[in-house]
């Protein structure tokens, strides 16, 4: 008896171990360990033999017998298992450099890539972002920059007039923004200091297109108002924001300049790590006429201001060498940014 | 303003112009001073190998027509030939005859070359040749007796410079003159300013010319000085290099010597001849209207009403005040005796007419800025000074006329200066002690002691008239690099508004779509929106460019297009553009009904595509609109367009241009389009959505699909669907719309439902209830259910 259970265990054993296909185990399963199976069969011959003795061995024998082609079955089917799945991989190969089209997504115009990372710095240190027309009165434009009627730097601006007239007003007194400047006004005007704004924003100006000049052009400007403002604030934040947009190597300065709507003036200059200087646009402290006519008292309050060309920093960080196609549309030069 | 550095060493000891160090230093100085260099040009460098010759003889070669050859002697007693085709040249002028091996400015180098086989053994040169002017039309004649043989550089007495070119700004006006630079310079550089402190000899009997302003608001101050024993001439040397170096052409002594007074000065001045002045007097007034005048430049102009001429006693007008003198007023070679005017008129008059005519001049620009009111008794005994220099026997008459009117500027002006407000401003620490070393070397005196001192303003800069004023200067002469630097701190927070950010979303999700940003001229020619098939209506540039530029846009439309056909005929089709700017309609307000818009125009797209888009762009910023297609808007395709109703307001539009429009625009794909105002959208901000539980419970899909007539919107259909699958409802999709031949009219349109209840499993009962709900409430659209 014993010799016959060692048999069918063996060449179970034998049967299992050459099993190549998930089918082929579960049909061992059945014909093995199941329970009509050869080793189930093998039981029902226990109740032949004599002795007590002799069927506690052999019964031990079956069982025995059972759990090994049983743990057999189960090491076998998860071997086949793999093996199919990674017959599956292998089947499944892919090419994965071989492209079918470009990538879908479209390209930000370049100003407003300039633009919205110019936000995202003075917005970092502490600014909001204002806005205002386009079409602007000239009492805010100039009047209220400390320009009055006949003010020759007026002449300087190269203004666009439309033939809006407002109700009650006179022709000619309705321009298209030469900078944005009149934001600072409408600023004062509705919001209490303390203010810490940069108005960003499309301006105009009567200019003959050239690689560097457009008619249509974009600035930002920054207006700080509160108490005790003086230069030294001005240069700092000049500094932090160069350092902020431009990297840690880079410096700034102020020189003195002249601006109607500030006073002292100053243009800033930064300065790239090689050492060399660019100009980058106008600053000083709000004029006391101006923060008058923002309806603010000078001596209780005071402010700067600055700006520069937004197009400009476009242009510097990607070396466009003609403005003009930048405002082209033009796909081909999209799509290289 | 160009300066001469040599000629700005006479007021001070600044520099040596052939020091690089030195000329760096006043470079850098000037510069830190408001005075911004932009260049800085080396001059009187001379052409090595060029030395003084004297002509021997001249002699013609039957051969050569256009040139002779002329035998000099370079002061080595050899005869030397050369070729020359200039004929201003005669025996016994000194030259300049560049030697053998000498190489010119143009990169030529001097050889024995010839013609006719005879050699050259050198060439004479023209002014321009050797940097001495503009003059190319013959050979430099030097002055005679100059020793042969030297280089004419030491024989003129020509020294190595430079020229720095200074932008002065507006609120500057002494630094039209070389003494108020040197003023400024003097005291930022602390060296000893020397200004010139000619003295008035004045020896003649009494001669007057009577002065008349007749307005005074215009003119406010007119001397005028007569002065005789003048002879007409060329003037020195010295002065006409420098003035030549200035830019300016040197004319005669008396010429050359009243624009060297204005470039030194910064008075601009006139010389007349008092033999030929009318009624021997002036009278300054404002022109009738068209009354004209030949200016020194040759032009006939007229005038009107709002120009100031100065006239002759029998109210002849002789020049235009402040800019430029009348032709027949010009002294002459037979002048003896001038009437010299120094004047000063009003800024802003001078500004008008110089921008009406378009008449500008070395006078007008100092003038516009504000020339020093006080300035004429020093500018007319320097003018006398130097021209005693070229006429010896000048004699300054007694009885010069001195007329001025009210509106002159006052001579004694003061501001109130508190330190306090100057630290306030500038960031600094100063002690009030400290304003005297700072102002008065720049002509502002200070004075009074305790924290508020009196600093009485210099008559040169009427610019200056508040405190604010003073503090500048203080902060100019402080240095703005030793004015601290730190960052304030806002007791607010930054950060974008609602709207910005939500701008941001917008145009990330249009990006993500694949479509790119455009940003074309808002500007439009007059015809442009009519072709757009948008309304004409528009605000216009009173005074555009060009007229293709003339008008405001109201509509993003034209220029997309415009972009579309621009790539397209690039072959680049397909073009996906957006633009999110502001569009300019009319308005009846203060200002025009300018607000923000949005505009997507996809090229080879239908209409659908842009109904795609709004979906994306409402799903990720909410808000929504009804989709109106009985109103179609203007220039859209008629059957495939549709209006953006929000409330009651139309919110934008969607669809397709009308195929017109494209034609008109050149545009040969179809082009879907959105247009979406974005004043109104960007503002809603909608409410944060309200959290629902989900379901514990199984959800089962039941699918339907109708017959619908064409004439019915599907979004009917579907709301339909929605209503009569009642609570059970969770998701609903259009997963087919299907149109056959057979039946023309009508569509079928399958939805696939997801139903689930919060409560329990949903029985075949359940679903078949709603089925049922479906089927009656589409039937009443006449959609009939197809199984």
């Amino acid at each position: 008896m014993i010799s016959d259970i060692t048999a069918a265990r063996d060449a179970a054993l034998a049967d299992i171990a050459r099993a190549t296909s998930p089918d082929e185990v579960a049909e061992m399963t059945t014909r093995f360990a199941g329970k009509k199976g050869e080793l189930a069969g093998l039981k029902k011959r226990l109740g032949s033999l004599d002795t007590i003795d002799e069927k506690k061995v052999a019964g031990a024998a079956i069982n025995e017998a059972m759990s090994a082609v049983d743990a057999a079955l189960d090491e076998r089917r998860a071997a086949v298992a793999a093996d199919a799945m990674r017959q599956q991989v292998e089947n499944e190969r892919l090419d994965l450099t071989e492209y079918v089209g470009k990538p879908a997504r479209g390209h930000a115009h370049l100003v407003t890539q300039a633009w919205e990372r110019l936000e995202d710095v003075f917005v970092g240190l502490g600014f909001r972002v204002a806005e205002g027309p386009e079409v602007e009165t000239d009492w805010h434009n100039f009047e209220a920059l400390n320009m009055g009627e006949g003010h020759p730097a007026r002449g300087e601006f190269d203004t666009l007039f439309v033939d809006h007239v407002p109700p009650g007003g006179r022709p000619g007194t309705t321009v298209l923004r030469t900078h944005t400047s009149p934001v600072q006004i409408r600023t004062m005007l509705t919001e209490e200091p303390p203010i810490y704004v940069i108005a960003p924003g499309r301006v105009f100006r009567r200019d003959t297109p050239d690689a560097t000049h457009m008619p249509v052009f974009h600035q930002i400007e920054g207006l700080v108002v509160d108490r005790d403002i003086s230069m030294a604030d001005l240069a700092g934040t000049i500094d932090a924001f160069t350092k902020a947009f431009f990297g840690k190597g880079w410096n700034s300065r102020l020189r003195p300049s002249y601006f109607p709507f500030t006073e002292p003036s100053a243009e800033f200059d930064i300065q790239r790590p090689d050492g060399s200087w660019i100009e980058l646009g106008g600053c000083g402290m709000v004029h006391p006429n101006v923060l008058t006519a923002g309806g603010l008292d000078p001596e209780e309050w005071s402010g700067f201001a600055f700006g520069f060309g937004i197009d400009r920093m476009a242009i510097m960080r990607h070396g466009v060498a003609d403005i003009r196609e930048m405002f082209s549309d033009d796909l081909r030069f999209a799509e290289q940014f | 303003m160009k300066i001469l550095l040599s000629w700005l060493n006479d007021y001070g000891d600044f520099g040596d112009p052939t020091n690089p160090d030195d000329v760096q230093r006043v470079s850098d100085e000037l510069t830190a001073l408001g005075l911004e260099v932009e260049s800085i040009t080396p001059v009187g460098e001379t052409v090595e190998g060029v030395v003084t010759a004297r002509i021997l003889r001249l002699q013609s070669h039957p051969d050569a027509a256009k040139v002779q050859r002329v035998y000099v002697d370079a002061g080595d007693g050899e005869e030397r030939h050369v070729w020359c085709g200039a004929d201003n040249i005669s025996e016994d002028d000194i030259v300049p005859l560049a030697t053998l091996g000498t190489t010119m400015p143009n990169g030529m180098t001097i050889e024995r070359r010839g013609i006719l086989g005879i050699d050259s053994e050198g060439m004479l040169c023209s002014a321009r040749e050797l940097g001495l002017g503009e003059d190319h039309d013959g050979i430099r004649i030097l002055p005679s007796g100059l020793p042969l043989g030297i280089p004419y550089g030491d024989a003129l007495g020509i020294r190595p410079d430079v020229l720095i070119d200074a932008d002065v700004t507006r609120n500057r006006p002494d630094c039209w003159g070389y003494v108020g630079i040197a003023r400024d310079l003097a005291a930022k550089m602390g060296v000893e300013f020397r200004p010139p402190t000619p003295t008035i000899d004045v020896t003649g009997d009494e001669r007057t010319t009577p002065v008349e302003i007749v307005d005074g608001d215009r003119c406010a101050r007119f001397t005028s000085t007569v002065i005789s024993g003048v002879v007409v001439g060329e003037s020195a040397g010295w002065m006409q290099r420098r003035l030549t170096a200035a830019g300016m052409r040197p004319i005669s002594n008396v010429v050359d010597v009243s624009n060297y007074v204005m470039l030194e000065l910064n008075q601009p001045n006139h010389a007349y001849d008092l033999e030929t002045l009318g009624g021997g007097g002036f009278r300054i007034r404002l022109a009738t209207d068209g009354e004209h005048l030949v200016t020194l430049d040759g032009e006939d102009r007229t005038f009107t009403t709002d120009d100031l001429l100065i006239c002759d006693a029998n109210d002849a007008p002789i020049g235009v005040g402040g800019i430029m003198g009348g032709l027949d007023s010009e002294i002459s070679d037979a002048t003896t005796t001038v009437a010299l005017e120094m004047a000063w008129f009003e800024l802003v008059g001078i500004g008008r007419t110089v921008t009406r005519s378009g008449l500008r001049s070395e006078a007008s620009q100092r003038f516009e800025r504000g020339v020093d009111p006080y300035g004429m008794p020093l500018a007319v005994a320097r003018f006398a000074e130097l021209l005693s220099e070229t006429c010896p026997d000048l004699v300054v008459h007694a009885g010069a006329v001195d007329a001025r009117s009210e509106h002159l500027p006052a001579e004694q002006r003061t501001a109130e200066v508190r330190i306090s407000n100057v630290n306030r401003i500038l960031g600094t620490d100063l002690s009030a002690d400290d304003l005297p070393s700072l102002l008065d070397p720049i002509g502002y005196t200070v004075s009074g002691s305790g924290d508020t001192r009196t600093v009485a303003l210099p008559t040169w800069r009427l610019d200056s008239t508040a405190e604010v004023d003073v503090i500048e200067e203080v902060g100019r002469h402080y240095g703005y690099a030793r004015l601290g630097s730190r960052v304030p701190k806002s007791s607010d927070h930054g950060g974008l508004t609602v709207r910005q950010q939500r701008r941001r979303v917008l145009r990330d999700v249009l990006l993500g779509l694949g479509i790119s940003e455009a940003m074309p001229n808002p500007f439009l020619a007059p015809d442009t929106l009519a072709k757009a098939g948008l309304d004409a209506q528009s605000i216009a540039i009173t005074n555009p460019l060009v007229s293709d530029e003339s008008v405001l846009r109201t509509s993003l439309r034209p220029g997309l297009l415009r972009s579309i056909a621009f790539n397209e005929s690039h072959r680049r089709t397909g073009a996906r553009l957006f633009e999110i700017g502001h569009v300019y309609p009319p308005g009846d307000g203060e200002l025009p009904g300018e607000f923000e818009a949005l505009a997507v125009v996809l090229a080879g797209h239908d209409a659908p595509a842009a109904m795609a888009v709004w979906r994306e762009i409402t799903a990720a910023l909410g808000g929504g609109a009804r989709i109106d297609q009985a109103r179609v808007p203007a220039g859209l395709h008629a059957t495939r367009s549709a209006t953006l109703q929000a409330g009651k307001e139309p919110l934008g539009a969607v669809g397709e241009v009308a195929p017109e429009v494209l034609a008109a625009f050149d545009v040969t794909e179809r082009v879907a389009i959105l247009e979406v105002d974005l004043d109104q959208f960007l503002a809603r901000e909608p409410k944060p959505a309200q959290w629902k539980s989900t379901s514990r419970y199984p959800s089962s899909d039941l699918d339907v699909s109708f017959r619908l007539d064409e004439a019915v919107p599907a979004e009917k259909l579907e709301k339909a669907v929605r209503q009569g699958a009642g609570k059970f409802l969770v998701d609903l999709d259009l997963f087919d719309n299907y149109r056959d031949q057979a039946s023309v009219g009508s569509r079928a349109l399958g939805y696939r439902l997801r139903l689930q209840s919060q409560e329990r499993n949903l029985t075949d009962a359940d679903i078949a209830e709603i089925r049922r709900g479906i089927e009656a409430a589409a039937t009443k659209l006449g959609a009939e259910l197809r199984s």
